[in-house]
């Protein structure tokens, strides 16, 4: 499947914009990358999903050139990060998981001010700024003081700035996590009509629904390494199946039922969940016979794909 | 010449505080001069300084000058970078672009040495006008801020570096900056304390540049400034590139 994926790329000669080949990062005692490899083609947009402490920080360090890799390759947009960071940051954007604006200028000023590090011209700098205000529907609190904010618009803001030097890359750390809907959702309009008008992305979440329906395809960390690869839908599929009945407070006989049918299913004490290709007749069954309330049926998600893999235990 | 940008960053900060910012250098001049001068120069008389009979008005003018050098860019680079780097993460957000972290520390040890300038040219003038600067040597001054404001500013970006937590920076302050304030020459001669204290005074940066101070002040222009000159040029040499490489080494993993 990899495999077809790669010469379907190559074929169409698309050079990767990311290729990390090898990666690896140790601190120490700890191996926080573990040799792992993946590409990023133009156009698409990549996940990044991992358990807490996976490795996922560490390697978007090394993408953007903060933090030196121990050993491996890596090239952003064909060049070597630790000989061209300059070159390859000019053209990147990175939006952190803090809202590490500055306290002390307003919104706008945020933006002009950071658009400088970049050398662009107080000019452009000006127009480029007041552009992504109205872009991001910040325009009417351009001389507002960061700290009045809400948390929705500071990580438009955060956002905003990513874009300032029109990246070909846009490196995103948990973009919408602790924002309520409205915002949330504004923010996935403006990624898709980024992402519409060329534009690459590499996201990091733990936001499982964020994941599959902005990823094109992706990737799942744990303990440093890559556990699997691919299309958000094609791994549900593959893992955890079309269909999801969840049971509250199962009973031994619904248990019973299960294992002798043989059915995939994980047993949590007091929630019952069972994997399945095609739910509706089973989900009859099971809820006019086993339960009369507490029995509900979803689709599987990249959530379940993801506990599956990486385990429900607490981790860090 | 990037790290202008980061240096325009402060400037514009500064900027939108400037009235604030102001106000120290052209208080603290007044209140130093009338409590020691005015206060304690009936007591005091004058002081004998290389030779000749000054004032002590004259003879702690200069030190206000090079205290103020000193306190702009140390707490600058200390308080103020650390509150960025730290609880702000700006250097964070800014090593995210094209800046590398060297320009980064260079425009911040830059800002301070230019906060050292402002409020000394502030002060000076202040200074100035109870006629206790010789001039045209005491324009020398200004320059002079540049470079002892480096130099001060990088040792402070050396602390910034190193500490962990805010609360750390009173070892420096209590330990080193405050025993300068009082025995660098400032408000009496060094030659008033014991010789071993002597000989550590030497060694500070401060009591240099209160030299340098008062001696241009006095209109003093010729050879005797220079080692307190190199002690600077050379201060600069060794703190600079080391605030760089530990604040590297505090930043990129």
């Amino acid at each position: 499947m990899k495999v077809a994926q790669e010469n379907y790329h190559e074929k169409l000669s698309m050079s990767p914009i990311i290729r990390a080949k090898n990666l690896t990062k140790i601190f120490g005692d700890l191996v926080a990358v573990d040799n792992i490899s993946f590409k990023v083609y133009p156009g698409e947009c990549f996940g990044i999903l991992g358990p807490n402490g996976a490795g996922k920080t560490s390697t978007i360090r090394m993408l953007y050139g903060l933090s030196p890799m121990t050993s491996g390759t890596l090239d952003v947009f064909g060049l070597d990060v630790t000989k061209n960071a300059r070159a390859i940051k000019s053209r990147l954007g990175v939006c952190h998981q803090e809202n590490n604006l500055d306290p002390d200028l307003t919104v706008k000023q945020n933006l002009e001010v950071f658009s400088r590090y970049f050398n662009m011209s107080p000019r452009a700098a000006q127009v480029q700024a007041e552009s992504l205000l109205k872009f991001m529907a910040l325009d009417h609190r351009k001389d507002a003081r960061v700290t009045e904010l809400s948390g929705g618009m500071m990580r438009r803001l955060v956002l905003a700035r990513a874009l300032l030097n029109a990246p070909e890359l846009l490196i995103l750390d948990e973009p919408t996590t602790g924002l309520d809907p409205q915002s949330r959702h504004q923010v996935w309009e403006r990624l898709g009509e980024l992402k519409a008008k060329g534009l690459s992305i590499l996201i990091s979440t733990h936001n499982m629904d964020e994941a599959s329906r902005l990823c094109d395809r992706l990737i799942i960390m744990d303990h440093g390494g890559i556990l699997v690869e691919g299309k958000p839908f094609e791994l549900i599929r593959q893992y955890v199946g079309h269909d999801i009945i969840e049971v509250l407070e199962p009973s031994q006989t619904l248990r019973a039922f299960v294992q002798s049918r043989n059915m995939e299913h994980e047993d949590l004490g007091h929630r019952l969940i069972i994997n399945t290709e095609d739910g509706n007749a089973l989900f009859r069954e099971i809820s006019n016979e086993y339960c009369q309330e507490g029995c509900i049926m979803r689709m599987a998600t990249l959530e379940d794909v993801f506990l599956k893999l990486t385990g429900r235990e607490l981790r860090k | 010449m990037r790290f202008l940008r980061v240096w325009e960053r402060n400037l514009i900060v500064y900027r939108q505080n400037w009235k604030i910012s102001f106000v120290p250098p052209l208080l603290e001049p007044f209140f130093y001069l009338v409590a020691f001068g005015v206060g304690l120069s009936a007591l005091v008389g004058n002081v004998s300084y290389q030779g000749s009979e000054i004032s002590y008005m004259i003879f702690i003018a200069p030190a206000l000058l090079a205290i103020n050098i000193m306190n702009n860019a140390f707490f600058e680079n200390t308080y103020a970078s650390f509150v960025r780097m730290y609880y702000q993460k700006t250097f964070d957000a800014m090593m995210a672009t094209p800046l590398t972290l060297e320009e980064i520390i260079t425009g911040e040890i830059v800002w301070g040495a230019t906060k050292s300038v402002i409020a000394t040219s502030i002060m000076l003038g202040v200074i100035s006008l109870f006629g206790l600067i010789r001039y045209p040597e005491g324009l020398l001054i200004i320059p002079l801020a540049v470079i002892g404001g480096i130099a001060f500013g990088s040792i402070g970006m050396i602390f910034t570096a190193i500490v962990a937590n805010i609360e750390l920076f009173n070892l420096p302050v209590f330990l080193f900056i405050t025993p300068m304030f009082l025995f660098s020459g400032t408000f009496f001669p060094i030659e008033n304390l014991p010789a071993w204290a002597q000989h550590i005074a030497i060694l500070l940066p401060l009591t240099h540049m209160v030299n340098l101070t008062r001696s241009l002040s006095l209109g003093i222009v010729d050879m005797s400034l220079l080692p307190g000159f190199c002690y600077f040029v050379i201060s600069c040499i060794v703190f600079f590139p080391l605030a760089i490489h530990k604040m590297h080494r505090r930043l990129i993993k």
